[in-house]
């Protein structure tokens, strides 16, 4: 996946965990927190459909990579490289 | 010395009123409608598919759920539990209680449910099968959906109540369980206002659909809207549903002081147990839960105007609870006997409140809701009173008695009383 397909991934699983949520001008640079609601369950459930759609684990002590949807890509990029975009 | 409490004769109580209904049933989202079915003969039992058991049919609420909650909190809670929020505030806006000004930890919920926690777990199992099951994607939210106070905390959280709030489980006896509850709590002073009834999301579960039909009781035919037919000889077992139907209850003084629409008063009420058998009734202790409720609000039989029967549709389910009624009710009698569930299944965990609630507006119109799909009685359902197919006028209603039994023998009973200072 390119960064870009990984983040449109990542946008779909947003939309699945918080669908009330307007993600069309999301700021890659800044917090999602900052940007939408979204509580410790919510950032779990983004760990669990990564799992589940993608088979990718994402250990407890790299949540912190997790905060920005920039550093989500960044964080994902070399572990979703070799998985083909749907 | 052995302690004996037969002779207690308990404090005179506070009164009890009913302020304000919501529902949701498989033919209605509001009290009206449900009575306007229930007057027009309007099933609302379909067509339905559930994993496993395939084809069947159930009766299946369309209430809209983002009334009172967003994607996001229905998408992280129950069924049960979006059931109960839906119910809990519809009750709360038909009541017109200021809901903004007043003292949220004063309020109690009590909601009665068949079983909690079949839906999230069967629907994990099969989401972790799916992953030949690999624990890691068991879900997070598992504990909290599962929790048997799941209901009435879901709609505790909705509706910022800090109040006491209890899942009462009772079978299918938990409709009418719950309203006694918060009867019970408000007298006690535990709660001002009382949130009190019962939900279900029986019909996305599986296994309460591939258990009764293990058991012989689920029901079949051709026509969706002819399946539910208790009384009726070609009866053939239960049309699962789900549903939803909560009260405000208040204490007499409180609701008089506000100027409260009161739809009636519970001024008897008993719960007893067989003791005898897993699944099958016992007509003796459901005479006497009967008796006892009656009893309590010192009435006799005859006094009472509308039973509104537990019957399933089950072979013999219906004819135990006849049986019961038999031994309470003789020719002498004026009741009219009538059942909900030929319209809209079984709705378990609600059915019993919502079973009274489409008779209560009998206290204004006189008018007893028939029995439908009976074409042919059973003889050995036959009782005098029995309302069928048609609506039947009657004359000044003062009394309707409220029965809801369940498995593992637990009988309920309620007497509600036209309101009169």
């Amino acid at each position: 996946m390119t960064p870009a397909e990984i983040r449109a991934a990542v946008i779909d699983i947003l939309e699945t965990i918080a669908p009330d949520e307007d993600l069309t001008n999301l700021d890659d640079t800044k917090e999602f927190r900052e940007q939408m609601e979204l509580d410790s369950m919510d950032f779990l459930d983004i760990v669990m459909e990564l799992r589940k759609r993608y088979r990718v684990q994402v250990p407890e002590e790299d949540y912190e990579n997790l905060v920005s949807m920039g550093s989500t890509v960044s964080y994902l990029e070399p572990k979703m490289a070799g998985i083909p975009a749907e | 010395m052995a302690l004996t409490h037969h002779n207690y004769t308990p404090p005179v109580l506070p009164r009890i009123v009913l302020t304000g209904i919501g529902l949701t049933s498989p033919n209605a989202n509001d009290l009206a409608s449900h009575r306007a079915s229930l007057l027009a003969g309007t099933s609302g039992v379909q067509d339905y598919e559930i994993r496993y058991v395939g084809k069947t049919l159930a009766g299946i609420c369309n209430y809209d759920a983002l009334k009172y909650q967003n994607r996001r909190e229905v998408r992280r809670g129950t069924r049960a539990g979006s059931i109960a929020i839906y119910s809990c505030n519809e009750a709360v806006v038909n009541s017109g209680i200021d809901w903004e000004s007043i003292d949220k930890s004063r309020v109690g919920i009590y909601i009665g449910v068949t079983e909690h926690g079949n839906v999230e777990t069967e629907n994990e199992v099969y989401e972790l099968s799916q992953f030949d099951y690999d624990i890691s994607v068991w879900n997070h939210f598992h504990n909290p959906r599962t929790v048997a106070n799941n209901p009435a905390g879901e709609a505790a959280l909705n509706m910022g109540i800090t109040g006491p709030h209890y899942t009462l489980g009772a079978a299918c006896a938990a409709g009418n369980n719950g309203l006694i509850q918060g009867a019970q709590m408000l007298q006690l002073g535990q709660c001002d206002i009382a949130l009190a009834g019962g939900v279900s999301e029986s019909i996305h579960t599986f296994g309460i659909f591939a258990s009764f039909k293990s058991q012989g009781a689920l029901a079949d035919h051709s026509d969706p809207i002819k399946a539910s037919r208790p009384f009726d000889v070609d009866r053939n077992g239960i049309v699962v549903s789900e549903g939803g139907c909560v009260y405000t209850l208040e204490r007499l003084d409180d609701a008089l002081a506000r100027g409260a629409h009161i739809y009636g008063e519970i001024v008897g009420h008993s719960i007893n147990t067989d003791a005898t058998d897993f699944v099958l009734p016992n007509p003796e202790r459901q005479s006497q839960c009967i008796k006892l409720a009656l009893q309590m609000a010192e009435i006799t039989a005859r006094d009472v105007d509308i039973l509104s029967t537990h019957a399933t549709g089950t072979t013999s389910g219906d004819i135990q609870e006849i049986s019961a009624l038999r031994k309470v009710f003789d020719d002498s009698c004026k009741v009219s006997i009538n059942n909900t569930k030929s319209f809209m299944g079984h709705c378990m965990g609600a059915a019993g409140a919502l079973e009274l609630a489409g008779n209560l507006p009998s206290f204004e119109d006189n008018i007893c809701h028939p029995t439908i799909n009976v074409d042919n009685l059973d003889d050995d359902c036959a009782i005098q009173g029995l309302v069928l197919n048609q609506p039947k006028q009657l004359n000044n209603v003062k009394y309707i008695v409220n029965n809801s039994f369940g498995m593992l023998g637990i009988n309920s009973t309620v007497v509600i009383r036209k309101f009169s200072e």
